[in-house]
């Protein structure tokens, strides 16, 4: 098998589920090029990131207000059009089981199994109040320097 | 044609069918052929492209009845 060290970076900026499901199937896909595949996740994006049960952490006032607001984890994520108040979600998840599509957390577990390196923005984080313990585990946390260490040896890198 | 090992990948929607291909591929030794067989009307092109980017040598493919075979020897 050739060895190549491709590499291919995405930067999830958006916190929308369709937008996430792109980046995660492309991200597979690199993957599957046998590139390093790097996603990071800044502003929005970062709420992909997030446990589904509430962590206990201590936060301010406006940092309790953003992440009540802010949908809690990959399941939570709404669509960037037609969401409908969460219903056009709903009615996504279902057309992709009938397609036989991997729903997000199955594409987020994919990619962790493939080896693809989910980086957390440490800045974003400080901004939206997420903690470290908020986010899920087997994922790294960097700024931008980080990823432009990753993005100038990639041929492809996407903002999503 | 002759093959080591068949990968049934019908029925599963993109990315799938390269990402198993990509891990059965995995599983041969170097010279032997997978068989691939999908579903999706996209895995043409995209075994083709993966076929060539990753030095791996689709020897043939074929379409009956909207099952997409291919056959590719590992580099």
């Amino acid at each position: 098998m050739t060895e190549n060290n491709e590499k291919t970076t995405i930067v999830l900026f958006s916190g929308e589920l369709d937008k996430a499901i792109a980046a995660f199937i492309i991200a597979n896909g690199a993957a599957a090029y046998d590139h390093e595949v790097t996603i990071f996740f800044t502003f929005w994006g970062l709420n992909a990131l997030r446990k589904d049960e509430q962590a206990v952490v201590k936060k301010g006032f406006l940092e309790t207000m953003f992440a009540k607001m802010m949908p809690r984890g990959p399941n939570k994520l709404g669509l960037s059009k037609m969401n409908f108040g969460g219903m056009g979600s709903k009615m996504i998840k279902h057309v992709m089981k009938k397609h036989n599509a991997l729903s997000l957390p199955e594409l987020i577990e994919l990619a962790k199994e493939q080896g693809v390196k989910l980086v957390a923005c440490t800045m974003t984080m400080d901004l939206l109040g997420l903690q470290k313990e908020e986010l899920m585990e087997g994922i790294e946390f960097a700024g931008v320097a980080a990823y432009l260490g990753d993005a100038t040896d990639a041929k492809v890198n996407l903002f999503i | 044609m002759n093959s080591d090992k068949v990968l049934d990948a019908k029925g599963l929607a993109c990315p799938m069918p390269i990402v198993r291909t990509k891990k059965s591929i995995a599983e041969l030794q170097s010279g032997q052929v997978l068989e691939v067989h999908a579903t999706d009307k996209g895995a043409k092109n995209d075994l083709t492209a993966w076929a060539k980017s990753t030095g791996h040598e689709l020897l043939s493919s074929n379409e009956e009845n909207g099952v997409y075979k291919f056959w590719i020897r590992k580099a």
